[in-house]
């Protein structure tokens, strides 16, 4: 058995140590969690084992010396437009193994990005544009089931509203942290999420992991998850959230349940689970409850009935061809807000196949329901919440104007925190302390630094929204939701231009 | 330079008599009249309330045609589908400087159970507005070249492409006598100048004037398509006709509380506002973000028994109110309010978003 482990002949980074600079001071060695590096005693020298390298640069940016570089590895195959070291490299990965290959974060194959083919309009002359800095420029965004009419008494110059509103999240940023479970991320990541959203006046998603009981303080600034495994689902967690939200499906893996793997769940994820130690977390991939519209109607009202009609109920579905008639479905089973997650949503582990191969791309999705909930007259019905590849204030921008209520960051997020994008999180070794449990690792996570780090990357997008806004003339953001005048289209065909709803540039 | 930007805009008047008596067209002609330097030739109209006395009981539809076949085939849908009380050609005189003329009639028409249109029939939300709105709806939608631009009962909208004193001539304005008179002198920018698009723009009893962009257009049209409203004129004013049909007439909304979806108060300023006011104002919106007006405006809308100025929240379109004895002028420019009323009792600048409601007082 000459190639026991083939994929190991053929690392895809290689680490370059500086051999003058190095004191062999061992910092990397500490600092790696993936075993790259050893001590050899006799030859006292660093050995490093490239073929254990994720490419995280953890080791690179705490090298006192400035003595490491990661770099892809140049060493290649022949040319090949189809056999690309990809599918070579992961062939021999399974002929090593037989197992399905894993993943993480969301899909990084190249597929048309919408966002990078739309551009945004701005005032000229006919209508002035607003300055921010000058003037007031509003972003406050309400989730939730809306009248198509309001009742108002009018006495004696006085007004009574009649009407009663259901349960709404006020959001002062239309931008809100995504479902990342507990135990996926750590609870430093957690916390910071939490402080985060609380001080920015949004929410974030506890993912279908539970609600670790430190963190019900924040209760009024959380969404809690409920998912097909139930993780963590009990009366207290369902009254402890904001909002309730029953996850379908998710962009990067639509069709198929969550997974946790059981090296990640130590003691206290076991707790908030409520799932045995070091067992694998495995969600069934539909709802045992739900196999068809009228189950996931019954699933809403029983957690509507669980909090008392005080919290909206949303639904999470992942965006697939048929999420226009599918989201129609879910409004008119009583979903408050439906959460659309596109194709390139990210994720603690999935089959890398999966993730690479099924959905759709969030701005088609989203585009499409937006015009049939229209068309049917029940937009104002439910909220409309999109995530899966959001990267800058300018793709939430453009999501809004599509007719996005708001949109959820989760990969944005981590990125913040630390992340590299390595998409080795399903291996609960993450260097950067954020996707793993080790206390040693989790403990690089210093919550009130990451909660700080996205505070600061919140305002700073709400800046640039503002200056968008203010750009376009409008200075509030409901005037540019669903405002598909404000968005042209560039390099797209026909089709796309008419499921996009928008005019190509020029005209 | 910094003037510039209030010249490339439009130009609105309008005034009312609180006690309905009544004023020939000459008065608002001169107020528009006056401020020339606001249009570019290409835009001006008229809309006027009690003008057609002796067929006030009648829905008065204007139509205008680019052909012949579109006027026939517009008016056999009329007659297919309500009673015509009486028909005639709108009377116009032919000037030299307006070569190019569409047909224009009006017909007074009235529901008639016996020419409802199948659906309706067994349709819950009919009634003759509802009625009525679906058939100007539909000719402005499927038949080409014809439009439908005025449609409510004892009044009626004249309008074109020109200057206000072509329109006035044209229309021979002065032959009118009305209580609520608005009037519109347009700089066409965004929408190509055509006789369809000119203010004001008329739905039922509503009609309106708008000096402005409204850049939230795209949100507003797709808001209005959810109740059935198609936006079919190419302009951003058509909204504002179709949001005060939907809220004021089919929602039964109160003027101001619309007035306060149109230019709704700061986050800020509802914040700090009692508890069911807070309330109140959050719910409107909530429910109504899409009906915003966003962007620069002030608009006059009248109906019968009203005029009403608006501006929007942040005042970037200049808006002027004066009132004498029972009169109230409301005009783009105060030297437009003082051609027609030099010693007017108080002149005023509303405040942005503050709408300026006039009721009738006695309709006679």
């Amino acid at each position: 058995m000459a190639f026991k482990k083939l994929a190991e002949y053929y690392p895809d980074f290689i680490v370059e140590r500086d051999e003058k600079e190095c004191n062999l001071c061992g910092r990397c060695i500490r600092e790696c969690s993936y075993e790259v590096y050893e001590y050899d005693e006799k030859k006292k020298r660093i050995i490093t084992h490239h073929e254990r390298c994720v490419g995280c640069h953890r080791c690179e940016v705490f090298c006192p010396q400035r003595a490491i570089v990661i770099r892809r590895n140049p060493s290649q195959f022949r040319e090949n437009e189809l056999w690309t070291p990809w599918y070579i490299k992961n062939i021999y990965k399974q002929a090593d193994t037989g197992g399905v290959l894993l993943t993480g974060m969301g899909n990084p194959q190249r597929y048309p990005i919408y966002w990078d083919k739309m551009l945004l309009d701005a005032s000229q002359v006919t209508n002035p544009s607003i300055d921010p800095l000058r003037e007031p420029m509003e972003l406050r965004t309400f989730i939730g089931r809306k009248p198509d009419a309001l009742e108002i008494e009018e006495k004696d110059g006085h007004f009574s509203l009649k009407t009663k509103i259901s349960p709404q999240l006020q959001l002062e940023y239309p931008i809100m942290f995504a479902a990342m479970s507990y135990g996926a991320i750590n609870l430093n990541a957690h916390i910071a999420l939490a402080r985060a959203a609380t001080e920015l006046g949004i929410y974030y998603n506890t993912g279908e992991g539970g609600l670790h009981r430190s963190l019900y303080q924040y209760g009024k600034n959380t969404i809690v998850q409920v998912a097909s495994g139930r993780f963590g689902v009990h009366t207290d967690y369902l009254n402890a959230g904001a909002a309730i939200e029953i996850k379908i499906g998710q962009g990067a893996k639509p069709g198929i349940g969550g997974h946790l793997p059981g090296e990640k769940v130590n003691a206290e994820i076991s707790i908030t689970r409520m799932i045995p130690e070091g067992s694998d977390a495995l969600s069934p991939a539909p709802h045992h409850d739900i196999y068809s519209i009228e189950d996931l109607r019954q699933l809403i009202f029983a957690l509507k009935e669980a909090t008392n009609y005080e919290k909206p109920v949303g639904v999470k579905i992942a965006a697939v061809h048929n999420s226009a008639a599918i989201a129609s479905g879910m409004v008119r089973a009583g979903a408050d807000f439906i959460v659309l997650d596109g194709f390139r949503g990210g994720t603690g582990a999935a089959p890398t196949m999966i993730r690479d191969n099924v959905g759709i791309p969030i701005e088609l999705a989203l585009a499409a329901v937006d015009q049939r909930l229209r068309d049917e007259g029940i937009r104002n019905q439910a909220s409309i919440i999109v995530s899966g590849g959001i990267r800058c204030s300018a793709d939430v921008v453009k999501a809004i104007a599509l007719g996005a209520d708001a949109v959820y960051i989760g990969t944005a997020a981590l990125i913040a925190m630390g992340c590299t994008m390595c998409q080795r999180c399903y291996r609960g070794k993450c260097a950067w302390g954020i996707a793993t449990n080790d206390p040693k690792l989790a403990k690089r996570l210093d919550p009130d630094v990451a909660a700080q780090r996205l505070i600061n990357l919140i305002k700073g997008w709400g800046h640039e929204i503002k200056e968008m806004l203010g750009g376009m003339g409008i200075n509030a953001l409901e005037s540019l939701r669903g405002n598909r005048e404000k968005l042209r289209g560039v390099g797209l065909n026909e089709v796309e231009l008419e499921i996009l709803g928008i005019k190509p540039a020029g005209r | 330079m910094w003037w510039q930007k209030d010249i490339a805009g439009c130009g609105i008047a309008g005034f009312i008599h609180k006690k309905g008596k009544l004023f020939s067209g000459e008065v608002i002609r001169k107020a528009i009249v006056s401020m020339e330097e606001r249009g570019n030739g290409l835009g001006a109209g008229f809309a006027a309330y009690g003008i057609y006395p002796q067929y006030k009981d009648q829905y008065a539809l204007h139509v205008m045609c680019t052909s012949k076949k579109a006027l026939e085939e517009a008016e056999k849908f009329i007659k297919d589908h309500v009673e015509v009380v009486h028909q005639e050609e709108i009377p116009t005189t032919p000037l030299k400087s307006l070569p190019d003329v569409p047909y224009l009639w009006r017909y007074f028409v009235q529901v008639n159970y016996e020419k409802l249109e199948g659906t309706w029939k067994a349709r819950a939300d009919f009634d003759e507005d509802n009625y009525i709105v679906w058939l100007v709806m539909e000719v402005n939608k499927t038949i080409e070249g014809a439009y439908i631009f005025s449609s409510g009962k004892d009044m009626g909208t004249f309008k074109g492409v020109g200057t206000p004193a072509q329109m006035a001539d044209f229309y021979r304005i002065e032959e009118y006598e009305g209580y609520i008179w608005i009037a519109h002198n347009r700089f066409p920018t965004n929408t190509p100048g055509w006789w369809g698009g000119a203010h004001p723009f008329t739905l039922l009893d509503w009609s309106i004037v708008h000096n402005g962009e409204i850049s939230s257009y795209g949100i507003n049209k797709r808001y209005l398509e959810m109740f059935g409203y198609v936006c079919t004129l190419l302009t951003d004013t058509e909204v504002v006709a179709y949001l005060l049909d939907l809220l004021l007439r089919r929602q039964k909304l109160p003027l101001r509380a619309v007035c306060s979806i149109f230019a709704p108060p700061l986050w800020d300023e509802i914040d700090w506002m009692p508890e069911d006011e807070k309330r109140l104002y959050t719910a409107l919106r909530m429910v109504y973000g899409s009906a915003l007006l966003n962007g620069p405006f002030a608009i006059l809308f009248a109906s019968h028994n009203r005029l009403v100025g608006l501006n929007d929240r942040i005042k970037l379109r200049p808006l002027v109110v004066a009132t004498k004895d029972e009169m109230v002028f409301m005009a783009s420019e105060e030297s437009a309010i003082r051609e027609i009323c030099p010693f007017p009792d108080k002149v005023w600048a509303p405040k942005a978003g503050e709408p300026v409601v006039v009721e009738l007082e006695a309709t006679t």
